[in-house]
């Protein structure tokens, strides 16, 4: 049962990686919201399995943090947001989306074979999975390079967050709880802050993309 | 070769002839309860091949022989495939001659006879037809190696029965590189098979159709061949899914009379699958055709991942 479980924390970390693959080939914002909320749910379905394994009962409540934040609230506050800017129509990208994703494969592969020698030194439960969870850091980045609008640009650095919190889960078992508060208030202000940037964007421009704000003055 | 593995294969191959035309029929009840529209009967595929059967072949004056053959070849390829794929028994006299590699290649055979066959005739329609199958074609056939390497991976070889004899046998562990596999492999048997996302099987909207515009110039007994294969490509198709996925149930060497309780495991994973399948395809509209290059660099895409992730985690 045990060795089912652990081998259940490498399919969790394999759906967060396929998942951050499928935002960088998603082109609907609507649809990218719900693969978020996905991998968030991925991601609190591998911490308690890592929770149960190593009995760390602070990782149930990091667990709970996550669900309450990334699953419920954020997508909520995001639905909220693109339904008052009405922006449910096709992202635009910088590069198209096969090439992103032969981008996205040749990050993998970089990931991949980084984090190997790094993962010989842990003794954690998930040190296996430690190069999945850099490669999911390293496509929301990819993610938020190619994107033009806003919206995608702050998924992108929400999943980036995901990605972060699960090589902490998988290379220590979690970080001080400490720390943990404060990255989960950090990414909640971050997304308000972000929210009304948004607007804000949208008022200077009649438009989300944020190429309109490389000019510094008007001419 | 023993005598069980002898009625082993025979009863394989006549199996697949004689149910896959049931398949074809149960996915397209499903497909229409699901669409809310009143269904055809299971048998209709059997109704339709026996119509066409008896009616006279009308072939065009400027046919060539290649018109003539590709539907006995494009039959006896897909015939030969529901051979190699183990279904019943991993126990299989065919299987030595055909591993995964050659079993592709199968496939690619009848493809390209049927484009021939489509092109000869001279019509823009056929020749449009194949050009696309070509397209669906060469994009679907190194995801869907990549999907048999990641499965080979597991079991160090590339023979079908080698591997499903592995996956079956081992102790039950999750192997998350097939997961991904498996997604994958489901996006390009989408592809091969024609199916929605890709292709419309019940559509004769020129603009839109692959399969169909291929065999526009068919009639009577070609067309019901070429039918046929199609439906025994489908069942190739899962048979393959099934056994690399779900390996369950399939009868081994060692146990020849495990044949009498793989048939109705295969019939219950078949009719959980053709639910599923029809499920897949209500639910997804048909995508332009510039989008199938993309959806089907995601299916290769998601084998490499596959293949990597099996590196990493090391199964």
């Amino acid at each position: 049962m045990n060795t089912l479980l652990a081998q259940s924390i490498n399919l969790f970390a394999v759906v967060l990686l396929v998942l951050a693959f499928a935002m960088i080939a998603q082109r609907r914002i609507l649809t990218l919201i719900h693969l978020f909320t996905l991998q968030g749910a991925s991601l609190v379905a591998a911490t308690l399995v890592v929770a149960y394994l190593t009995g760390q009962s602070h990782l149930y409540f990091s667990a709970g943090m996550t669900f309450v934040l990334k699953v419920v609230l954020i997508p909520i506050l995001l639905h909220r947001v693109i339904q008052r800017l009405n922006v449910r129509w096709d992202v635009e990208t910088l590069f198209n989306i096969p090439t992103t994703m032969l981008i996205g494969i040749v990050l993998v592969i970089v990931a991949f074979n980084l984090a190997r020698p790094i993962a010989g030194l842990s003794t954690s439960i998930a040190r296996g999975t430690l190069g999945i969870a850099l490669a999911c850091v390293l496509l929301s980045f990819l993610m938020m390079i190619v994107r033009a609008k806003a919206v995608p640009q702050v998924i992108g650095f929400l999943s980036m967050e995901n990605g972060l919190f699960f090589a902490a889960t998988a290379a220590t078992s979690g970080m001080p709880m400490i720390v943990e508060l404060g990255i989960a208030f950090d990414v909640l202000v971050g997304i308000l802050i972000l929210g009304v940037f948004m607007f804000q964007i949208r008022e200077q421009f009649d438009s989300l993309d944020i190429r309109h704000l490389e000019k510094l003055k008007e001419d | 070769m023993s005598l069980a593995g002898l009625f082993a294969q025979l009863l394989a191959v006549v199996l697949a002839l004689g149910l896959a035309p049931l398949l074809t029929g149960w996915i397209n009840q499903w497909r229409a309860w699901l669409q809310g529209r009143r269904a055809p009967g299971l048998l209709q595929p059997y109704r339709t091949l026996h119509k066409l059967f008896n009616k006279e072949s009308v072939v065009a004056e400027n046919a060539s022989p290649i018109f003539r053959v590709a539907p006995y070849i494009m039959f006896g390829s897909m015939a030969l495939a529901c051979g190699i794929a183990p279904t019943l028994s991993t126990d299989l006299p065919l299987a030595p001659a055909a591993d995964a590699i050659a079993l592709v290649g199968l496939f690619a055979l009848a493809r390209v006879f049927i484009s021939l066959a489509a092109m000869d005739i001279g019509t823009s329609f056929g020749t449009l037809g194949a050009r696309r199958e070509m397209l669906v074609g060469f994009l679907a056939e190194p995801a869907l190696l990549m999907v048999l390497f990641a499965a080979s991976l597991i079991s160090q070889s590339t023979s079908l029965a080698q591997i499903v004899e592995t996956l079956a046998h081992r102790p039950f562990a999750i192997y998350p590189s097939l997961a991904v596999a498996g997604v994958a492999f489901t996006m390009v048997s989408l592809a091969e098979n024609a199916r929605v996302p890709v292709d419309n099987p019940a559509t004769h909207l020129e603009l839109t159709m692959i399969h169909e515009a291929l065999i526009l110039e068919y009639s009577g007994r070609h067309l019901a061949l070429v039918e046929w294969a199609a439906s025994l490509k489908l069942f190739a198709y899962s048979c393959i899914g099934l056994a690399l996925f779900v390996p369950w149930g399939v009868a081994e060497a060692d146990t020849p009379i495990a044949i009498v309780f793989a048939i109705p495991a295969l019939v219950a994973k078949l009719t959980v699958g053709g639910v599923l399948l029809a499920l897949i395809e209500t639910i997804n509209a048909k995508m332009r055709l510039f989008r199938v290059p993309e959806f089907l660099a995601t299916a290769f895409l998601l084998a490499v991942i596959a293949l990597l992730v099996h590196g990493l985690l090391g199964a």
